[in-house]
């Protein structure tokens, strides 16, 4: 009898424990944050993430890696459908039209601050940036992180090989380059000598900015969805032209679309790659080589060119889902605050090679002689902002660009298997990303 | 008086049979009849706009010069695979069954590739292949061969069929093997007698006995070249260069994951799923009836 009256209260007292613990302890509000990075960029973007999260108590993000941007995206949408979105969901650039117009599956983020009351400025990003992610009445929709701009990177040690003076060598436009790698392929000094990462957005999207033609029209989509492509123009097909000839003679060989060409300038196959200036982290961690950065080449007979580059890279956007909560908006809306401080944009840009999206970072680290002692790491920057943008190369904003993208590929590999004549593959890839965006609008309008 | 077995109770053999209809149900015809609704849509990626527009996405998928032009990548590519599964398998089966040392080992050995995911064996053969860092690739540009599946749309074609083909041989030599040896000896030994060649031997009294398990063989190849050879392409190529190795498979992947059409993706899938079971009932209906059990 004394034993179960014992045993009996000492359940009690431990279930009272137990509770008292529970209810007395609160759980942070949890946010589900996916993001299309691995490797090195990962790992400081969850170094990041647990910063934020060892700050407070009140909320914990959880990152996790989804797969590439497109493979991300994809994600994104499915769990939207099974009402299982994630809060904040890196997407890159050319998700930002689907993303836009998505009506009730995205959060603007304007709305987010405005909603819980956490203290935001807009005017702190840089008009590049700033004007890619808004809407047309300035109102920002999604919040800037990681944004990129192709540059050419250059092994030095390989045009020395080849006999070339890096000092004295033109690499400017074009001509010179293509000039330059024949040399470098001839002396035997890399098996590749020019090539490119991401097609679409070196070759088209930001060629077009660079030299000042539209890529598309209606300010390449930005005022309308009633935009068609213009990228069967007279110089984008000398340009394609070039790259057959190239590709032909050996100085330029193909590296595959997306990413797949990144590995090809850190391992030494090629002496020159046109790729994202996110790829600094990669070249510093893999070559074995000296190295630098310099602008994309141009052709110089193209009367605006150099304009100025346009961003590649992701913005992060928050999302919608039937049983959100305000608490929850409101720890996505503090870590937002977290990563946008002018201290962590300065580190971002410092840790990877992403631009410095913030007024004020380029200009305190160019005062402190960092960009003197760090050559190369000015160049992404100072090609972004080398001209005020103009129509041409604000950005672009076309619905289902990833599938127009992969119609791009597909044609410019006709073209280089000699499948296709240059004209022919760029009206082709114009006639059927034109159908693309007649469909966007249809669904919209 | 014959004695008939009576199963008494009625409801028991429902009860049995009802967890593989729920699988059946729930994981095949449910999705099948969403992929049928979804065809008729059109709809935005987040499916928050729909429109209801009956069989215009059929209409615009059929008539596209692109999808004919996956349907006939398709064609040579299930053609290839099959054939290029299966003989060599029969190949090995025949002389797995004649060996008297090792067979274990090299049973053991020629199972194995099976077991390897396909997105793995994809990437494998990828770095063997590669034309700069790959050793066969390096090998056969040092021969003189433009090898290079990144610019050629044959050679990547080639690649994904090798590469496809390559995992399936064990999965085929599995049964053939089971199939040979489940073949009386007496009858072969009694055609032997008859003076019949080893080659004769094997046409006229072997193959035709194995036709149960080339039969079953034939369909699952189909089936596999058709549908489970996804992995290898997205691995390897992509679907490129150009639309070299895009078969209607990869297509539908491409429409629905990455264009997020998932009407058109739909329809396709559709189209697909009539395409083998027509596919299937041919072979049932007409091949079926050549097949001695």
């Amino acid at each position: 009898m004394r034993m179960r009256l014992f045993h009996r209260s000492l359940i009690a007292i431990l279930a009272a424990i137990l509770a008292f613990g529970t209810v007395a302890q609160a759980q942070p509000v949890e946010v589900e944050f996916w993001h299309g990075f691995t490797g090195a960029l990962g790992e400081v973007l969850e170094g990041y993430v647990a910063e934020f999260n060892e700050s407070q108590t009140d909320y914990q993000v959880n990152p996790s890696y989804k797969g590439s941007y497109a493979d991300t995206m994809v994600a994104a949408i499915a769990a939207f459908r099974a009402g299982t979105a994630p809060h904040l969901v890196q997407m890159f650039e050319v998700g930002t039209a689907t993303m836009m117009y998505a009506g009730g599956a995205i959060k603007p983020v304007y709305e987010l601050f405005e909603e819980t009351g956490v203290p935001f400025d807009p005017e702190i990003y840089i008009p590049a940036i700033a004007g890619y992610y808004s809407d047309p009445d300035g109102r920002l929709l999604s919040m800037p992180f990681n944004s990129s701009t192709p540059i050419m990177w250059v092994n030095l040690d390989a045009l020395r090989a080849a006999g070339l003076d890096p000092a004295t060598t033109p690499l400017e436009t074009w001509a010179d380059v293509r000039a330059a790698a024949k040399s470098v392929v001839d002396a035997g000094a890399a098996p590749c000598g020019v090539s490119f990462a991401w097609p679409s957005w070196t070759q088209y999207e930001n060629f077009s900015a660079w030299h000042d033609v539209p890529l598309a029209t209606l300010a390449n989509g930005m005022e309308g969805l009633g935009t068609e492509l213009a990228i069967n123009s007279p110089l984008h097909v000398a340009h394609l032209q070039m790259l057959v000839d190239m590709q032909a003679e050996g100085s330029f060989t193909y590296g595959g679309r997306g990413s797949a060409a990144d590995p090809l300038f850190s391992s030494g196959e090629c002496s020159m790659l046109v790729a994202s200036s996110g790829l600094l982290a990669r070249i510093l961690r893999e070559s074995t080589f000296e190295w630098s950065a310099r602008y994309m080449p141009y052709h110089a007979e193209a009367e605006g060119a150099p304009q100025n580059s346009i961003i590649g890279g992701a913005s992060l956007w928050v999302m919608q889902a039937p049983d959100r909560t305000i608490e929850e908006y409101s720890a996505v809306a503090e870590f937002l605050n977290f990563i946008s401080t002018l201290e962590m944009a300065e580190r971002w840009h410092l840790d990877t090679g992403y631009l410095p999206i913030r007024f004020g970072v380029y200009e305190k680290l160019e005062a402190e002689g960092y960009y003197v002692e760090n050559p190369g790491r000015a160049v992404p920057y100072q090609q972004l902002t080398l001209n005020p943008p103009t129509e041409n190369s604000r950005g672009l904003r076309l619905g289902n660009m990833p599938e127009i993208r992969a119609m791009i590929y597909e044609e410019i590999e006709l073209a280089l298997q000699g499948q296709k004549t240059a004209q022919q593959a760029l009206d082709t890839a114009v006639e059927r990303g034109n159908v693309v965006l007649r469909n966007f609008q249809r669904t919209y309008e | 008086m014959r004695r008939r077995t009576i199963f008494r109770n009625k409801l028991l053999p429902y009860l049995l049979l009802i967890p593989q209809l729920a699988v059946t149900i729930i994981f095949f015809f449910y999705p099948a009849a969403q992929a049928l609704y979804q065809s008729m849509l059109f709809e935005d990626p987040f499916g928050l706009r729909t429109q209801f527009i009956w069989f215009e996405n059929f209409q615009t998928v059929l008539s596209s010069p692109l999808y004919l032009e996956a349907a006939r990548v398709t064609l040579v590519f299930s053609v290839a695979v099959t054939l290029g599964a299966m003989a060599p398998a029969l190949l090995l089966a025949v002389m797995a069954d004649q060996v008297i040392r090792g067979a274990a080992g090299y049973r053991t050995l020629i199972v194995w590739p099976y077991a390897i995911a396909p997105a793995v064996a994809a990437v494998l053969m990828l770095f063997i292949f590669h034309p700069t860092i790959g050793q066969v690739g390096q090998g056969l540009r040092a021969l003189g061969v433009p090898w290079d599946y990144r610019i050629h749309g044959g050679q990547a074609l080639f690649l994904v069929i090798f590469v496809s083909a390559w995992k399936q041989v064990s999965y085929n030599f599995l049964f053939f093997l089971a199939g040979l040896q489940s073949i009386p000896k007496t009858i072969v030994e009694a055609a032997a007698i008859d003076g019949a060649s080893p080659a004769r031997r094997f046409w006229t009294v072997v193959f035709p006995l194995l036709s149960p398990t080339t039969f079953f063989l034939l369909v699952v190849n189909i089936i596999y070249a058709f549908f489970d050879t996804f992995g290898v392409i997205h691995a390897q190529t992509q679907g490129g260069p150009g639309r070299a190795t895009t078969t209607l498979m990869y297509r539908l992947y491409r429409d629905g994951w990455v264009n997020l059409d998932l009407g058109g993706s739909s329809a396709q899938s559709v189209l697909l799923m009539t395409a083998v079971i027509a596919l299937t009932v041919i072979q049932f209906r007409y091949i079926e009836r050549r097949v001695h059990y």
